[in-house]
């Protein structure tokens, strides 16, 4: 019975095949040209623009650009170039130093919310919010509440007898005081996905766990861990991603500064486009940036192969 | 009741910035300045930035709901049908791998790296402080998301459905009108929704394609905020009103929102 109703799928399959092939290839290339193109026009062009116009030396005047082939010297200018390493640098340590955190503070709200089985709903609404907030409007926030004359922040410390911090003028705070906002910002999206995997776990073993006489804190460390292991590299994937990006909330609190104390990698390089109008120089460094993406992209797919194999 | 504490404090961090921010729109700049903890709340901020002459914050909202609801309309529909066509029409695999590979590459890229090339193309094409160029460049940096997100609900669209249809001579813009789109509606909504919030929040690309006539949301902010004499109690009151939009989407579609996020991470 089974075996027949198999047979003639098959054949209907195959039939389907022969019938509807042309019709197939041409629909098959209707609706995917829409994307091809767009990402073709609007992503490949501009990169293909933006390794182009790195090897130049590019000069607006008059709403005319001249360019000058200058070889590797943008690049060259790169290593020597303190803005450039401060900006490496502060990126990485800040993309490091958040996203460790938010996996840890993530992990154990998971934890904690999957234990609340009343208000889980309402206290999983008022974790996600902050991810839905503009991250300017992020930014907007916390420098009022970072100002150092009036802010919550000052108010607070005033009230406990502790002098009033200057957290986005202070050259040794200041990335610290974007990390802290960063925090607040994103720990609800390692949360949301964290307890997500937290869910989908099988309550078996944990049953038969409890059998043996494990204890809380046995039970997270070789059950629940291990097996969230694959879950939480995508999500540390997913905002090393993001945090590599950031812009927004640098942008408006402390615009890189004081000093270079907050140059991120996405702000460097919009100085040089948009305000130093250093063209060919900016190409370089968004090319280096994206190179650097796929450098820690293909990272990411060996530690994630590694992962499963031993899983 | 230790769990409720711990969980309690942290729905405090979370919502304390909020409140602070909102109350403070409701101040006066001296009240907000001397940091009075008790005062007469007034409606001053948000008059001046909802009805001012020098505030433009009604149309920059309105440009942030035309950006917001073109790009994510085209993107989806350009999502769902490229997520139908990788995953359930016969492409060579490598087309399939390189698309991909590149949609992920160019998710990882800030897209302030992009928003040079993007300005001068759209120059060149007479495009410049135009919707049609922050629209087609919202689409661009979501499609990759929503292509990924989708791809997850098109290929659990039963085969046997699709089948029975080819061979009742449905052709294919009937099967993705008729059966794929029904089927993977939760999928539109979860995907609608990120790519809305997405273009509602983005901020580097809107700034460099935009002038005051097509400034959206995020860049009117900044404006506030960078000005030498800045306004605190209208920067809070603007910031407090750009918020609306994600509370409202927040309590409708929460599950739509959870069910994106979560998508593809999990499993």
């Amino acid at each position: 019975m089974e075996w027949g109703a198999a047979r003639s799928l098959a054949l209907l399959r195959m039939s389907t095949q022969i019938t509807t092939l042309h019709d197939d290839v041409r629909w098959r290339w209707i609706s995917f040209s829409p994307a091809l193109v767009i990402m073709l026009v609007l992503s490949v062009l501009p990169v293909a623009n933006l390794v182009a116009m790195s090897f130049f030396k590019i000069t607006w005047a008059e709403g005319r650009s001249t360019w000058a082939p200058v070889g590797f010297a943008n690049y060259a200018a790169l290593g020597e170039d303190p803005l450039y390493r401060a900006s490496l640098g502060n990126t990485v340590l800040f993309a490091a130093v958040s996203v460790t955190v938010q996996m840890l503070l993530g992990f154990a709200l998971a934890l904690l919310c999957s234990k609340a089985l009343r208000a889980r709903a309402l206290y999983r609404m008022i974790f996600i919010l902050p991810i839905l907030i503009p991250g300017i409007v992020v930014g907007a926030i916390w420098k009022l509440i970072f100002n150092a004359d009036f802010g919550l922040v000052n108010q607070i410390l005033e009230l406990v007898a502790i002098d009033p911090v200057d957290w986005l003028g202070e050259p040794s705070i200041a990335l610290l005081s974007v990390v802290i906002v960063d925090v607040w910002h994103w720990t609800p999206f390692c949360f949301l996905l964290l307890l997500a995997s937290l869910e989908s776990l099988p309550q078996d073993i944990y049953e038969s766990a409890k059998i043996d006489g494990a204890s809380g804190w046995q039970e997270i460390a070789w059950i629940t861990l291990p097996l969230m292991l694959p879950a939480m590299l995508v999500t540390a994937a997913f905002r090393l991603i993001v945090a590599f990006k950031v812009f927004d909330e640098v942008y408006l609190l402390t615009s890189g500064g004081p000093g270079t104390a907050t140059e991120v990698m996405s702000f460097t390089i919009y100085q040089r486009f948009f305000t130093e109008n250093r063209a060919g120089y900016g190409a370089a460094m968004s090319v280096s940036a994206i190179f650097i993406v796929c450098l820690l992209l293909s990272l990411a797919l060996t530690a994630r192969r590694r992962a499963g194999s031993a899983t | 009741m230790a769990l409720h504490a711990a969980l309690i404090a942290m729905a405090l961090v979370v919502l304390a910035p909020f409140v602070w921010v909102i109350a403070a729109g409701f101040r006066t700049q001296i009240s907000l300045l001397t940091g009075e903890f008790f005062f007469t709340p007034t409606l001053a901020a948000f008059q001046d930035v909802l009805f001012s002459k020098s505030s433009d914050f009604i149309l920059n909202f309105r440009n942030s709901v035309i950006v917001g609801v073109a790009s994510t309309a085209i993107c989806l529909v350009v999502a769902t049908l490229a997520a139908w066509s990788l995953h359930r029409m016969r492409w060579p695999g490598w087309v399939v791998h390189l698309f991909l590979a590149w949609a992920l590459v160019f998710h990882m890229i800030p897209p302030i790296t992009m928003s040079g090339g993007w300005f001068a193309m759209f120059r060149a094409l007479g495009l410049d402080n135009t919707f049609t160029a922050i629209v087609l460049a919202h689409v661009t940096l979501n499609l990759p998301m929503a292509i990924w997100l989708m791809s997850v609900f098109v290929r659990e669209v039963p085969d046997d459905l699709v089948q029975a249809a080819l061979i009742d001579g449905a052709s294919t813009p009937t099967i993705l009108w008729r059966i794929v789109t029904p089927l993977v509606a939760p999928g539109l909504a979860a995907t609608g929704v990120l790519s809305f919030v997405f273009s509602w929040n983005e901020f580097a690309v809107a700034l460099t394609l935009s002038l005051k006539q097509t400034a959206t949301v995020p860049v009117a902010i900044a404006k506030f905020a960078q000005e030498f004499d800045i306004q605190f109690t209208q920067m809070a009151a603007s910031a407090a009103l750009s918020i609306i939009p994600a509370v409202v989407l927040l309590f409708l579609g929460q599950r739509f929102i959870v069910k994106g996020l979560t998508a593809g991470a999990v499993k």
